[in-house]
């Protein structure tokens, strides 16, 4: 049940796309991202999908995983096609009473759903295929020259992989807290709102514990390992760009162009 | 006699259908009869808790049944829920699901949940602390103000306390010193001996079955490779080993002597049994 929480899971595998380095495959998810916004038009579309739906195939997630990611936000995505549906004026197709359905809505909907779809999916296919410390590597290696101004990214970017390295830790965690209650017969599905959310207290108190117990000994364990900060620290795995991730990069940047370019060519 | 617990070839996959897919357990049947003390032993993860999980019912097995004294433990909402409260499960360091504010708080968690009165919870959790050896001014305290041996003796008195017909504990002395260990085993001997309750116990410590278990249960790989009293079981000690696990101590030097030629009679797994033979020996030696 928890475990089948799939958010920023990473699938490990040895494929192309899993190989690229970490920083290719933020830029280009950001480069994607960009280009899904300034998309117009069913060939830059078809374009954008085309190149999707190859990385996809290339990363062996397989779809099934990927739909499982959009299920949670199939509301919102629900709810942003009725309002376009319903809200978008033009050339009228159906009229019931107060209610008018245009062409113009409808098409709008479509392009709204898939464009959605193919930001989580795209997003998604990111933490898939790179694991939380390279995902967090990269973000640091990228964010670098900030450090001029004084943020303080390698900081920013520890914090973040110690939550990303801790989220499966604390999912199992209650997984065993909830199992461990429920052996001294406590019950979590019956009952009014406010039982049920009482019920939670014996998982969420030694859960919480649990949590700042973790945390003290890992800053002592890092602590005790000098960990000082990220000033003059250096690296076990340098990042390094390989001929793959130019010719990806390459590949984003032909597909950004096209996008354009397709755009300008459309009325 | 007929067995208080038994299970029917009971196959427990994890994450069925997805790359995670895991095979715990394959086509395990167990019996366990009423009064018996089971020693659970197997390597990291052969399946062990997830199989004593299955017991209580609290994980349900992807095929096969487990039974309670002859019925199915999901036989009913109702069952599956009063299976809790007979066959108390202990998990391993039970001493991270303390919760309540007070140690008497705590214990009376299952009793509460069983729904008894405000007067039957306390008699219970005096009675469990007795078995437990925590004394009255500990029930008020706060549970993390205790020490870590007694902070987990004050959790298995939380499971004593729904007097569970049987009790299992997942490896309950753990990361304990020897004393604190002895000490927990001592105690479920004591529930045991005045309630006649089944016991069943996973653990690492093959002195500790040699010591107290009718019968101990080998897991490997998701199954039951052996289940035999501890004589018979550690005379295997090879098959034990390929399995990476041990015997206990007085049998490994009974082996070894063995191996040095002398005369010395199997089945031996306590101390007091190796040291009667070394008696008979030298007894032998001296009249020959
Ligand atoms: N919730 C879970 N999801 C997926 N796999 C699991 C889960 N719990 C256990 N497993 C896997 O099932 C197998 C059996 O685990 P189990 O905890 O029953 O072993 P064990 O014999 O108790 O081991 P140990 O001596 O380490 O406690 C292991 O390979 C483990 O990785
Ligand atoms: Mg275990």
């Amino acid at each position: 049940m928890l475990k089948d929480i799939t958010l920023g899971q990473y699938f490990p595998d040895d494929t192309v796309v899993h190989r690229l380095d970490p920083r290719t495959k933020l830029v280009l998810t950001l480069v994607f991202i960009a280009a899904l916004f300034v998309a117009r038009g069913i060939v830059s579309y078809a374009l954008m999908l085309a190149a999707l739906v190859c990385c996809i195939a290339a990363s062996r997630v397989g779809a099934r995983a990927l739909l499982k990611s959009i299920r949670p936000i199939i509301a919102v995505i629900a709810v942003t096609a009725a309002l376009n549906v319903f809200f978008t004026r033009g050339t009228p197709i159906v009229r019931l009473w107060a209610i008018t359905i245009t062409r113009e809505g409808l098409i709008g909907a479509a392009y709204m759903v898939t464009r959605l779809v193919m930001l989580i999916s795209g997003t998604f296919l990111l933490t898939y295929t790179t694991s939380p410390i390279s995902l967090t590597d990269g973000i640091e290696s990228l964010l670098a020259p900030l450090k001029r101004i004084k943020l303080p990214v390698h900081e920013f970017a520890m914090m973040m992989s110690i939550a990303l390295r801790f989220i499966p830790t604390l999912i199992e965690e209650t997984d065993k807290i909830m199992s461990a209650q429920k052996a001294r017969g406590a019950d979590f599905e019956t009952g009014s709102l406010i039982r049920r959310a009482r019920a939670l207290l014996p998982i969420l108190i030694p859960l919480f514990i649990s949590a700042f117990r973790r945390a003290d000994e890992l800053a002592t364990a890092m602590e005790s390992r000098c960990y000082h900060g990220g000033e003059g620290r250096t690296r076990m795995k340098k990042l390094a760009m390989s001929p793959g991730d130019y010719i990806s990069l390459v590949c984003g940047a032909a597909l950004a162009l096209a996008v354009v370019l397709t755009n300008m060519a459309a009325p | 006699m007929a067995p208080v617990i038994k299970t029917e070839k009971i196959t427990h996959i994890y994450s069925a259908g997805t790359v995670f897919e895991h095979t715990a357990l394959s086509d395990v049947s167990f019996e366990a009869l009423r009064g018996e003390y089971i020693g659970i032993i197997g390597h990291t993860g052969s399946g062990k808790s997830t199989f004593i999980q299955t017991l209580n019912g609290l994980i349900r097995p992807t095929s096969g049944t487990v039974f309670f004294d002859g019925t199915d433990i999901r036989q009913s909402k109702e069952r599956t829920r009063d299976i809790r409260f007979k066959v108390g499960l202990v998990f391993q360091y039970p001493e991270y699901q303390l919760f309540e504010e007070t140690v008497f708080n705590d214990i009376a968690f299952g009793p509460k949940n069983m729904g008894l009165n405000a007067h039957e919870v306390a008699e219970r959790v005096r009675e469990a602390a007795g078995f437990v050896g925590l004394r009255e001014d500990d029930l008020e305290k706060s549970p993390f103000e205790l020490s870590g041996g007694l902070r987990r003796r004050a959790a298995i008195a939380g499971v004593i306390a729904m007097r569970p017909e049987v009790l299992i504990a997942d490896e309950p002395t753990a990361g304990l010193d020897p004393a604190g260990s002895s000490e927990i085993i001592a105690n479920i001997g004591a529930y045991r001996r005045s309630t006649g309750a089944t016991i069943i116990i996973v653990t690492h410590s093959m002195e500790e079955i040699a010591q107290n278990a009718d019968r101990v249960t080998v897991f490997d790989g998701g199954r039951i490779v052996m289940d035999a009293p501890p004589a018979a079981a550690f005379s295997r000690s090879d098959e034990l080993s390929a399995m990476g696990l041990g015997v206990p101590a007085a049998t490994a030097i009974a082996n070894r002597l063995r191996a040095r030629g002398l005369p010395i009679a199997g089945g031996i797994i306590t101390a007091d049994g190796l040291r009667a033979a070394l008696r008979e020996l030298r007894r032998g030696a001296g009249s020959a």
